[in-house]
């Protein structure tokens, strides 16, 4: 019947821009990240006043965070909401200003970061007139996505929608919450947030975890959910699975945040809820991952064939295997030792480059070639020395950081035969030296990989010679899949 | 439930409506008991907002990014204890807009680094790090010492301050420039005005020069970091230590 139904003119040239945005901000987030890490391993690389270690991470982290991650939750949101609702994306006029205002918002808190213009809390380090820019920005984005699914020409909507929906609404809340802030003057950069010590650092936790919970997680299953069926070309494996974990979720994971704040000053009860709910979250998270790999039920030979399905794949277990190791740091007693080192810096990059990165790469890689409607990508080959080059450097960057996170933690608490501490904090410091190189190794790996992939794209863009069909190129086959996944 | 499900699967505003209210429950738990202070905050005598100069050295801590490499917050462990000295207490951090307790320690905690060094110290130290503890690798902050501290219209940052309520009283504000210049000072007539306003402030020319500079104003808050509340009446520091050594 869904061969009957003409398709419709779906709006792609907005998403061919976040595209090319996200290689783009992907390479220079990558970049700054692999440069900090050799400014830990070489302090030297510290030069003068606007590149200094303190002013460059808040730059990595928005830049791979926001710019990277950003740009892809708009591609493949605006690509896969006209496809599952079969209708074009909503105010061509709108949707252009979501990418503009968006780059310009990515530029305007990149350039306060050098120049020591900061907010001074962890992933929302933007000022005030940045934050008010981007709520514009976002206000947009919301309405776009709301309008398309209320023109959409299928019964339902699809759930991966669900989770794009959750994300761009409670990313909106979050950024609200966190950043309500007084300017000291209208035309300084400088502003004070309304909420202070005790309060400040739950806000802002409860804002950074979510961060973590609604951008790079509710977001990027949004992702999975349409990209992994498609290029697998099986329906999603279970429909149940998919409500549950979907409110299981989004509930439990606003819950989470005060287990960044394990035995500080914050009262004892909210420690204690953080801790028991970021346990809790440990199912529905595998949820999510269950329900996304075994959508390959059947269709498992197409790992052997299908190096962008192997990304995707890949990604999956990453999920798996760092929200288990989250709710396991949440647990106080692992927390005593975790916190403060680089085992947090190791788990956040086992999510953020083999999670998020990794089905970001993927989606990509199946993007391109329908966008700039080639029939496939230039080179196989290239997409899987992309995924193993990147994949060892994961190995080596997280490892490295499990053994000098943990190594750093026992130093701070060990004691001599005579009661006294037995090491000095630099003593902690000089010990993580060959880790802090294995760490930069790594990154280099990763960003190595990044750069092949930008080749691959360029030449997928720009030439005609095919390595890799895409799958599922009949669109009206797969979503009709889709929708009997739904029965 | 299934089949209840499906009405959220048609009609996108309910969806969006039932998303909205399950992400605001647990934020609504956790946080809006925190606002009532008496529950959240014990009350310590001594802590009291930032001294002019002190605030001017809170914004070069924020603004260099100090956070991203040293905690304020210790922890009520041993070790930590031991360390660092006596661990944090809400109070100490109220007047912090943001907070700065940090999230990761590739340097030490800082929430006692107050008294633990001499201005000198700290003066050679953010020059360049590693002539006093060679295997550091914390970055150089020599350009602190050239630039004038940001105090001309330091009343202006304490006045918004106020509005979202720390304890600026008008003549506080009115007296702001002089308090921080006093401050940066070996010698001034304000020096009793200031004392009076800010109970334990610390004045003296910090980094030896003539002009008041960031890192006059940067030592000026390091020093006084831990130092303002009154810790006697607690008792939970293990018998017979004191802060351990912090390099």
């Amino acid at each position: 019947m869904s061969t009957l139904r003409k398709t419709p003119d779906y709006n792609d040239e907005v998403v061919k821009l976040f595209t090319i945005a996200t290689v783009f901000w992907g390479i220079v987030g990558f970049l700054v990240g692999v440069f900090i890490a050799l400014q830990m391993a070489f302090p030297a690389l510290n030069i003068g006043e606007y590149l200094t270690f303190g002013r460059l991470r808040p730059l990595h982290t928005s830049a791979v965070i926001f710019a990277f991650g950003g740009n892809a939750l708009f591609a493949t949101s605006y690509f896969s909401v006209q496809r599952t609702c079969r209708t074009r994306l909503w105010g061509d006029g709108w949707s252009k200003f979501t990418f503009w205002g968006y780059q310009v918002f990515i530029v305007l808190a990149a350039l306060g970061y050098v120049t020591g213009v900061t907010q001074g809390k962890e992933y929302a380090e933007p000022e005030w007139y940045a934050d008010l820019w981007l709520t514009f920005v976002w206000v947009a984005y919301l309405i776009v996505f709301l309008m398309t699914l209320k023109n959409r020409e299928e019964p339902h909507i699809y759930v991966g929608n669900w989770f794009f929906l959750a994300f761009i609404v409670t990313v909106a809340v979050l950024h609200l919450v966190n950043n309500a802030s007084v300017p000291v003057s209208l035309f300084g950069a400088k502003s004070y947030p309304l909420w202070g010590g005790v309060q400040s650092a739950l806000i802002q936790w409860w804002y950074g975890h979510n961060a973590v919970g609604f951008f790079l997680t509710a977001g990027f299953l949004g992702i999975m959910y349409y990209f992994v069926p498609k290029r697998a070309e099986r329906p999603v494996y279970s429909y149940r699975l998919s409500i549950l974990h979907f409110w299981s979720l989004i509930f439990i994971y606003i819950w989470a945040g005060p287990h960044h704040l394990h035995y500080t000053s914050l009262p004892d009860w909210a420690q204690t809820l953080g801790a028991t709910f970021s346990i809790m979250l440990w199912m529905p998270s595998w949820g999510g991952m269950i329900n996304g790999m075994m959508t390959l039920s059947g269709a498992w030979h197409k790992l052997r064939e299908d190096p962008v399905l192997r990304f995707m794949i890949i990604s999956l277990a990453f999920y798996g295997m760092s929200t288990f190791e989250g709710p396991l740091m949440a647990i106080k007693t692992v927390n005593a030792l975790s916190h403060y080192t680089d085992w947090t810096i190791g788990h956040v990059h086992s999510g953020a480059l083999g999670w998020v990165a990794f089905i970001s790469f993927g989606a990509i890689y199946h993007l391109v070639p329908v966008l700039w409607k080639k029939e496939g990508l230039y080179s196989a080959k290239l997409v899987n020395l992309h995924l193993w080059i990147a994949t060892s450097g994961i190995v080596l960057y997280i490892s490295a950081m499990w053994v000098s996170g943990i190594m750093q933690g026992l130093m701070w608490r060990s004691y001599d035969e005579m009661g006294f501490l037995e090491y000095s904090f630099v003593e902690t410091v000089m010990a993580m030296k060959p880790f802090y190189m294995i760490r930069a190794l790594g990154g280099i790996l990763f960003l190595v990989g990044a750069l092949i992939m930008a080749y691959n794209i360029y030449k997928t863009i720009t030439g005609d010679i095919v390595g890799l069909k895409t799958p599922g190129k009949d669109t009206s086959e797969q979503n009709k899949d889709m929708e009997t996944a739904h029965a | 439930m299934l089949k209840h499900h499906v009405k959220l699967e048609k009609n996108s505003i309910l969806l969006l409506i039932f998303t909205v209210i399950a992400i605001s429950i647990g934020g609504i738990v956790e946080i809006l008991p925190l606002f009532r202070m008496e529950t959240t905050i014990e009350p310590v005598k001594g802590v009291r907002p930032y001294s002019p100069l002190e605030l001017a050295g809170y914004k070069v801590y924020l603004r260099e990014g100090c956070y991203n490499c040293h905690s304020q917050q210790i922890r009520p462990l041993r070790d930590e204890v031991e360390r660092y000295g006596h661990y944090s207490l809400a109070a100490e951090s109220m007047y912090d807009h943001p907070f700065q307790w940090g999230s990761k320690r590739t340097g030490p905690d800082l929430a006692r680094v107050g008294g633990k060094y001499s201005d000198d110290w700290h003066v050679a130290h953010m020059i360049r790090p590693q002539d006093l503890v060679p295997e550091s690798i914390m970055p150089g902050y020599k350009h602190l010492a050239h630039r004038a501290a940001e105090i001309q219209d330091i009343a202006e940052d304490m006045k918004v301050l106020r509005i979202i309520g720390i304890p600026y009283t008008d003549e506080m504000i009115e007296m702001a420039r002089f308090d921080a210049y006093a401050q940066a000072a070996n010698e001034s007539d304000y020096h009793e005005g200031l004392e009076t306003r800010y109970p334990k402030a610390q004045y003296r020319n910090f980094d030896g020069k003539t002009t008041t500079t960031e890192m006059d104003a940067l030592i000026a808050y390091l020093q006084v970091l831990g130092t303002l509340a009154e810790l006697k009446d607690y008792h939970s520091v293990p018998a017979g230590t004191e802060g351990g050594r912090n390099d």
